[in-house]
């Protein structure tokens, strides 16, 4: 049989796969961020939090009020989302005028309490979140057992990864909130609302990180912790990125998953490692980042 | 670029949380509990050993006896380097003169070795690795609960046994999953079966599917977890998820808490095996015991760490009571000297190499159906008899004894 350094070439493609399937997480989280730094300019450290009560929200509306994933998958980022709103129009709105320094104290300050006060509440075990059963069950593509759960997780976040792209890059309203970022005077003048607009840019941001909770819920235990675990990875995706690049931070976040992937075949000792060691190769070539542009 | 510098800040602010509390006092037993507060470990460890260290201090009647014990605690976060500095701290300016529990065996190895070098006491609940009474051992430390060793030869020798003779490791790849690995893979080939790959991952691993699906590639009939907390439930929750049962392969969870069972529910975790020393609900004494505890932790039942807390702690404060001194040399050697008895675990005793000797058992999570509660999640499968529980102390490579 032939074999790539020692590994079937089958063992190698579900390997990709799986790669790609991480990677979704880390594309939809770090998009999140990316969205909300280049029109915000605000370094989210709530992100992660954000993410955990996406999950825990799923739970709740399972546990109180009988609602399955489906429902969560609307709910659960409206519901976070609107918390968003609420936390950039009574807090984050009077940081934009100082330092990115001061945003970020006071989005990773939050994300502590947050995940202090779940922790409190619910401990580190977890709790069960069960896969809907549309989705439970697998195919054999032949050389892996594909779980459904996870092929509707790599096509819904692809989905909804360009989605974001096209509404920002090619839609109307894109445009005007890009135009927004650049020259917030001017695009006032011509009668836009601009501080609503980047308040609700935020909560679309959160509503992301919520989603990708939802998301996750069924793989990984819905867990207090779930999010400090994830997001350092997925800040470190963005760097790779480049911030606030839309583009750069999907392509990143698959590609960081594939490559993540692999080192789980090779070296699995250093699968949590490798991505903090191409951050800082990138660091060192492209300062700005993979797609991003030098200011 | 400054967002890095921005990123590295944050994390610095984030390694620096979770700061030991104390006091300083004389003519005070001061019993510090060092685990995990904050993350994996926290709900099978965490603040409900703290809990059981009081509960231990107020069964003993301390008060009514004259004695002054306070219980303090610290989270060393899963690091070595951040363990030993608060055992260091606590021996030298707080005047701690025990430190218990202690999960992850990096940590343990580490507080163990400085116990001894102050001469204090070191009571060993939450940590695996079975070099702490053997290669490792030391007159100042005992290891109450449950250790590698114990773990392998019960769950390693029940599988084996029914056929499940070929295994694929999914390891921790730090001392604790190292030791636990080596003990089972041991117990593996003596019992004729093969062990036909492994593979290490990091502690505090999300995803397991890469892992996973090499486990299928090996074709073993178990795939052996030698991990813990929800690295565990992690691994056990997507192995379902890709048929790994359906295919023909078993898991055998080495290392399985009660905490963990309750988190990942009966219909994920049925038919799970593998060995405990301790469950709430074996006799009236436990359940009252447990009943007790978890009115006081958030609802939370007992795991047999939190169990081990209490009869170790309770066992200490009568060896000190008896010798009317804290030096911790002395302490652990009058331990090791009287036999055992309390609630929980019953009468035992406690070996020169630190060893605390009693029953192991053998559980099966129920079923979905044969659950009366919340917490009802054990069946008894078997006891593994003291005598044959722990590693025969001839074999373990402890200096302190004489050949």
């Amino acid at each position: 049989m032939s074999s790539v350094f020692g590994i079937p070439p089958q063992a190698l493609f579900g390997q990709l796969l799986i790669g790609l399937i991480n990677g979704s997480f880390y594309a939809i989280l770090s998009l999140g961020l990316a969205v909300i730094f280049g029109l915000l300019n605000i370094i989210n450290f709530t992100h992660g939090a954000q993410y955990m009560m996406g999950a825990f929200v799923a739970w709740f509306l399972l546990q109180y009020a009988g609602l399955g994933y489906w429902w969560a998958l609307l709910v659960a980022p409206l519901a976070v989302g609107l918390l968003g709103v609420a936390l950039e129009r009574t807090m984050l709105q009077r940081l934009y005028k100082l330092d990115h320094l001061y945003g970020l104290l006071l989005t990773f300050g939050l994300a502590l309490i947050i995940q202090g006060l779940f922790r409190n509440e619910f401990g580190s075990s977890g709790l069960p979140y069960r896969i809907p059963d549309a989705l439970t069950g697998g195919r054999n593509l032949g050389f892996m057992v594909l779980p459904n759960y996870r092929a509707w997780v790599i096509v819904f976040s692809l989905l909804v990864c360009l989605g974001t792209w096209w509404v920002i890059e090619r839609t109307r309203l894109g445009a005007y909130l890009r135009a927004a970022t650049e020259n917030p005077t001017l695009v006032r003048a011509f009668g836009i609302n601009v501080p609503r607009m980047i308040t609700l840019t935020y909560g679309f941001g959160v509503a992301l990180a919520a989603l990708a909770g939802v998301l996750a819920a069924p793989i990984y235990q819905v867990n207090p912790l779930m999010g400090a675990d994830l997001i350092i990875v997925v800040f470190a995706v963005v760097v790779i990125g480049g911030m606030g690049s839309i583009m750069g931070s999907i392509v990143t976040g698959f590609g960081v998953g594939v490559i993540e992937g692999l080192t789980k075949v090779f070296y699995p000792e250093a699968s949590n490692t490798v991505i903090f060691v191409i951050m800082a190769l990138v660091l060192l070539v492209k300062p700005a980042g993979l797609f991003g542009r030098a200011q | 670029m400054i967002f890095s510098r921005l990123v590295a800040l944050a994390l610095a602010v984030a390694l620096a949380a979770g700061v030991a509390e104390a006091q300083i006092s004389d003519g005070i037993i001061k019993i510090g509990v060092l685990n995990d507060q904050s993350s994996l470990y926290a709900d099978l460890t965490g603040q409900g050993s703290v809990v059981a260290a009081r509960m231990a201090v107020e069964d003993f009647g301390a008060t009514a006896k004259g004695m002054k014990v306070e219980v303090i605690f610290a989270d060393h976060q899963n690091k070595a380097d951040v363990g030993a500095n608060i055992a260091r701290q606590w021996y030298e300016s707080d005047k701690v003169d025990v430190i218990v529990d202690t999960p992850n065996s990096a940590v343990a190895l580490a507080v163990n070795q400085i116990t001894r070098d102050k001469g204090k006491a070191f009571l060993v609940s939450g940590a695996a690795t079975s070099d702490l009474t053997g290669k490792a051992c030391s007159p100042n430390t005992i290891h109450w609960t449950y250790d590698t060793w114990a773990l392998a030869n019960g769950t390693g020798n029940a599988i084996v046994k029914t056929g499940g003779d070929t295994w694929f490791f999914l390891t921790a790849d730090y001392a604790f999953g190292h030791a636990l690995e080596r003990d089972t893979e041991a117990v593996v080939v003596k019992n004729g079966g093969k062990v036909v790959g492994k593979v290490r991952h990091p502690l505090n691993t999300s995803d397991f599917s890469s892992f996973l699906l090499q486990a299928q590639a090996s074709k073993a009939k178990i795939i052996g977890l030698a991990n813990a907390g929800g690295d565990t439930t992690n691994a056990i929750k997507q192995a379902a998820e890709f048929g790994i049962a359906k295919g023909g392969q078993n898991l055998a969870g080495l290392l399985v808490f009660l905490t963990d069972v309750h988190g990942l529910g009966l219909p994920t975790a049925q038919g799970l095996i593998f060995t405990e020393s301790f469950y709430w609900d074996m006799n009236d004494k436990t359940r009252a015991w447990g009943k007790k505890f978890a009115e006081r932790d958030r609802g939370i039942h007992p795991t047999m760490i939190h169990a081990g807390v209490y009869a170790a702690v309770l066992h200490y404060l009568k060896a000190v009571d008896a010798l009317k001194t804290d030096d911790g040399t002395k302490v652990i050697a009058k331990m090791k000297e009287t036999p055992t008895d309390d609630p929980l675990f019953g009468k035992g005793t406690i070996r020169a190499d630190g060893r605390k000797i009693h029953d192991m058992y053998l559980f099966e999570v129920k079923k979905p159906a044969e659950s009366k509660g919340p917490w009802d999640l054990y069946k008894l499968r078997a006891t593994i008899p003291a005598a044959q529980a722990f590693r025969p102390l001839d074999q373990g490579d402890c200096p302190l004894v004489k050949k």
